[in-house]
């Protein structure tokens, strides 16, 4: 159901968009107001929290159609995505985007990041077929050369055919003055041999005027032509904010989202460029719902991990007083340290520096082969340290191999801090940043009894009455994707394409795959509302309205407006009155809101 | 009308009379007593490892010329201040601050850590602890005393889009790309929301809302009049040069502003980091744009320099001898420089390690001598009167004193 911005004005008749129920009208009390989570909701309030809390934003329908369904129906289907049918336009979108689905190897050599250029120049390494990738890697090996100085110094690299030669007077014209319809028109009139000729043959200012109003494959092909090793980030960035945007499968959509950010890897730490899509995949997204010790394992013989935290370097050297080797690499404790701290015990889960010695000591020989071409895990026994450990209290004979840090996740995944520390943060994602500490006992329990099993954590959260409490209903403030994507959701906004929109993240503090620290981004609300982000918000949601970003396009008098709350309401009308209302500057205003910016 | 009755005036228009904040008042009453003004640290980082060996030349150590055959910067051309180490000739504007006692160098200073990944460096120098990848604030930012009542939104900030690692963490620190764009840009749209978040009973956004308007109010403030440098200084329009004018902006105004930070990149100088010629080429231009930036802030300042202390640093040095491709690679100890009014300075500080092959670390780069938070913990305490070294780099304890301050 649609209302138009007069109706909206008059403030009578307001349909509440999913998540804007009534709760929303009284006073937000701490955030951890213990009797806030005995507190129990209505039917069509469950239905909307959950939406807010289990998606990524409701939009226009959403409630609709889960309220048919029924909300346990609902909950079940979400914790079991196999069950949804996913949306066809999803699969569609993510065609394109070919890096997500290669190996680091395949993507270095589609892709090569500048260090595997060297060994392009050299002729160690072939150059790629697709003649689009082919220019661009020529390219950067021309570039390459002339700064090493065995080419004549060489700015502007010509083209391997001149314009003149693969386009029409009439058509080049159109490039440099046409108006944009026109100039996309030219474009997909092209057979593709034709397009790439033109594309490569074209200068680098004509072609970045094509970026935004040609379709997704010939805009891969521009980056490609300007940066290659861009098209992952670009790649990782747009296949993520789709997914998120369009997967009827959003529960697990999050879970993805929560547990790379748990088990985090930074993407522009050297090799991890091209390791990130793989690390995703196959260490990550398979046990969003699985098993933890699996995914646990998953990420710890992953090379981007074992790149990120160093441990393809960690080697046991026997001491030889004798002899001290010079730049003789030693034991690295990273690895171990972040996996005791941030992946299972958690900080106060018991452990001491000892322990990080000795896990350390554990994953020694854990490595990467051939880290610049194939990046596959490799457990090199030479340089592993065969002495006896003692980890929590549990000795690991000596004589041991790979075994040895095999039997370190055991011992982790099984740990009772383990259970409590992973249980905490699902909750504090899920339900408050203090969730209440008896929801946290049951759901560790689950966690061990079930071994690990993810679903039955969930499960056991989910069907509590402290999430389905007034306490946890808006108790959490969105993070800047979830802002981001639940604002295109809302406005049921036209997508062309987002890479628009991840630049906005940078603006938001929250660049996608670019947290620096293993730490992960913070879910906690204290994190997200400080001045500068705050302004951010302010001015994506306006923009955003308005059509000023590009890729995305935004019918505001078609905008469902939620309710808010009374002062929200007041402030709106009082800017419409006495001028023209614009229904853009609402709708923006409204995506600004407070009420908006919670979940 | 001089600045600081205009800023009063106008700080009463915008907030009405009686009903502007606390701190502003009290930040204007400061503006009329010197002795009260804020202290600032301004921390500048050189990300990509700047090559600290031709930035502040040891041309006294006949190795550095055997090392660097190619690349080493001529004696007949460095800036001499010791007869053994001289600036690099593009730092000419900082040579005179250097003499006048205003500017010190810390040489064969660095982080401890043996890592020469630019990634994991600049982040443990951020952190403030060197080895730990899990502190999740900055070191700037644990510099803040905390504020309840009354504190100025623009206590910390800085410059650029994102918040640098140095300055996340509890207290408040805000990234400014420039004072201007610091706003909601829809006139309406900022109306509208701001009364939209001041009657919002949601307590938290409802705060950090308030104190938001609060500093986009005195950015605007700022902006009423064009910034124009004292003394004739000129600022470069690179990204660093405009950076450090917004800070001197900042400063200027008595907004409250404590501590900054910004940065200046390009320095990983793998190949041909010098043109024909030694002096000139990638990193002549570099420290181009870095001297000249200093020492306009240096002009631009005058007498408030007694007030600020900037601080630069690089995650670490380069390789003390020069690779095939007439560039450098990565190492491990480089140079600081302090500049200030109350900087203990036209001095080279630190014990230099010399660069015999065993006296270099791990046999190539120059050795360090001297903690990175040594210095910083010294600025911190003597500058901005914050005693708590050990809370600010846990962890860390600190060495003898330099006495910089």
């Amino acid at each position: 159901m649609r209302l138009a911005l007069s109706a909206f004005l008059c403030a009578g008749l307001i349909v509440p968009l999913a998540g804007f129920g009534k709760l929303q009208n009284k006073a937000r009390k701490p955030d951890n107001d213990a009797k806030l989570f005995q507190k129990k909701l209505s039917k069509d309030d469950q239905l909307r929290h959950a939406l807010d809390r289990l998606t990524f934003g409701p939009r226009p329908g959403d409630f609709e159609a889960a309220k048919k369904l029924g909300l346990k129906k609902w909950l079940d289907r979400q914790l079991h995505p196999e069950k949804i049918k996913e949306n066809p336009t999803l699969a569609a979108r993510l065609q394109p985007l070919d890096s997500l689905r290669m190996t680091g190897a395949e993507i270095a050599r589609n892709y090569p990041p500048q260090q595997l250029i060297r060994q392009v120049a050299n002729g160690r390494l072939p150059m790629p077929e697709d003649p689009v990738l082919r220019a661009a890697v020529q390219r950067m090996v021309k570039r390459y050369n002339a700064r090493k100085g065995t080419e004549e110094k060489d700015d502007k690299v010509e083209p391997a055919r001149p314009l003149t030669d693969v386009l029409a007077p009439a058509e080049i014209r159109t490039l440099r003055n046409g108006k944009p319809d026109e100039k996309r028109e030219l474009i997909a009139s092209m057979p593709e041999d034709k397009l790439d000729d033109a594309l490569i043959a074209m200068a680098p200012g004509i072609r970045q005027q094509l970026f935004n109003i040609v379709n997704e494959d010939t805009r891969r092909k521009i980056l490609l032509l300007t940066t290659p090793q861009q098209l992952i980030s670009y790649d990782l960035n747009t296949g993520k904010l789709y997914r998120a945007m369009f997967s009827n499968r959003q529960l697990e959509e999050l879970m993805v989202d929560f547990w790379y950010n748990h088990f985090n890897v930074y993407l522009d730490k050297g090799a991890d460029r091209y390791m990130v899509p793989a690390y995703e995949r196959e260490a990550i997204r398979p046990h969003v719902l699985g098993n933890f010790r699996e995914m646990l394992g998953a990420t710890a013989h992953s090379p981007a991990m074992l790149f990120y935290l160093d441990n393809w370097q960690s080697v046991f050297v026997t001491p030889n007083p004798r002899a001290p080797r010079r730049n003789a690499r030693g034991l690295n404790e990273n690895y171990a340290r972040e996996l005791l701290e941030l992946h299972t015990l958690g900080v106060e889960g018991g452990y001491t520096q000892k322990d990080i010695v000795e896990v350390a000591r554990c994953f020694t020989g854990w490595t990467i082969r051939n880290l610049q071409q194939d990046g596959a895990f490799f457990y090199n026994d030479r340089v592993h340290d065969k002495g006896e450990k003692v980890v929590l209290g549990v000795t690991i004979p000596a004589g041991g191999n790979q075994s040895d840090g095999e039997k370190v996740l055991d011992i982790l995944s099984t740990h009772a801090s383990t259970a409590r520390f992973v249980s905490r943060k699902l909750a504090m994602r899920f339900v408050a940043d203090e969730p209440p500490a008896q929801l946290i006992d049951r759901m560790a329990a689950t966690f061990t009894k079930s071994g690990g099993d993810i679903r039955q954590v969930m499960k056991t959260m989910l069907e509590s009455k402290e999430f389905m409490s007034a306490g946890a209903v808006h108790s959490k403030v969105k993070t800047p994707f979830e802002m981001v994507v639940s604002a295109v959701r809302a406005l049921d906004a036209q997508v062309e394409f987002v890479s628009t929109l991840a630049i906005q993240l940078n603006t938001l503090g929250q660049p996608l795959y670019r947290k620096q620290e293993p730490t992960g981004y913070s879910t906690a609300n204290a994190e997200w509302v400080n001045s500068a982000a705050l302004l951010a918000r302010m001015n994506f949601a306006l923009a955003l309205a308005q059509n000023k970003i590009a890729g995305i396009k935004v019918d505001a008098e078609k905008f469902s407006y939620p309710q808010v709350s009374k002062a929200t309401q007041a402030a709106i009308d009082n800017a419409m009155k006495d001028k023209t209302p614009t229904p853009a500057l609402a709708a923006g205003l409204i995506i600004g809101s407070p009420e908006f910016q919670r979940r | 009308m001089n600045r600081r009755l205009f800023l009063k005036s106008s700080a009463v228009a915008m907030f009405g009379v009686g009903t502007a904040p606390a701190w502003l008042s009290r930040a204007l009453y400061a503006a009329d007593a010197p002795s009260a003004r804020k202290k600032v640290l301004i921390t500048v980082f050189q990300r990509g490892a700047v090559d600290g060996l031709n930035m502040v030349v040891p041309f006294g150590d006949k190795n550095y010329y055997s090392l660097r055959p190619t690349i080493a910067i001529p004696n007949t051309a460095v800036l001499d201040l010791d007869g053994f180490f001289g600036l690099h000739p593009s730092l000419a504007p900082l040579k005179p601050i250097y003499t006048s006692g205003h500017m010190a160098i810390v040489d064969a200073v660095g982080s401890p850590d043996p890592t020469r990944s630019h990634f994991d460096a600049q982040d443990y120098m951020e952190s403030g602890t060197p080895g730990r990848k899990s502190t999740t604030d900055g070191w700037l930012n644990r510099t803040l005393a905390p504020v309840r009542e009354n504190k100025s939104p623009v206590r910390a900030v800085g410059l650029g889009t994102a918040l640098p690692r140095a300055l996340r963490g509890r207290n408040e620190a805000v990234a400014i790309s420039t004072v201007a764009d610091f706003q909601v840009r829809d006139a309406r749209g900022a109306e509208t929301f701001e009364s939209m978040y001041a009657s919002t009973l949601d307590r938290t956004l409802n705060g950090a809302a308030k104190d938001t308007f609060d500093a986009v109010r005195l950015m605007k403030s700022i902006q009423k009049t064009p910034y124009v440098p004292a003394a004739g200084a000129k600022y470069p329009g690179s990204r660093f040069g405009r950076g450090m004018e917004q800070i001197a902006r900042l400063i200027k105004s008595d907004i409250g502003l404590e501590v900054a930070f910004t940065d200046i990149g390009g320095w990983d100088t793998h190949v041909n980091q010098i043109a024909a010629q030694p002096t000139a080429g990638q990193l002549a231009n570099l420290l181009g744009d870095f001297g000249n930036t200093l020492g306009a802030f240096y002009q631009d300042m005058g007498d408030r320099m007694s007030d600020i202390v900037i601080v630069t640093m690089s995650e670490f040095g380069r390789t003390a001898r020069e690779n095939g491709t007439r560039g450098t690679d990565h190492g491990h100890a480089n140079a600081m420089f302090v500049m200030g009014g109350s900087v203990r300075g036209g001095k080279v500080y630190g014990e230099w390690p010399g660069l015999e092959r065993e006296q270099l670390y791990e046999g190539r780069d120059l050795a360090l001598t001297t903690d990175f938070r040594d210095v910083l913990g010294e600025l911190v305490t003597r500058h901005l009167g914050n005693r708590d070294v050990t809370t600010i780099f846990p962890g860390y304890r600190p060495g003898k004193s330099l006495a910089i301050l």
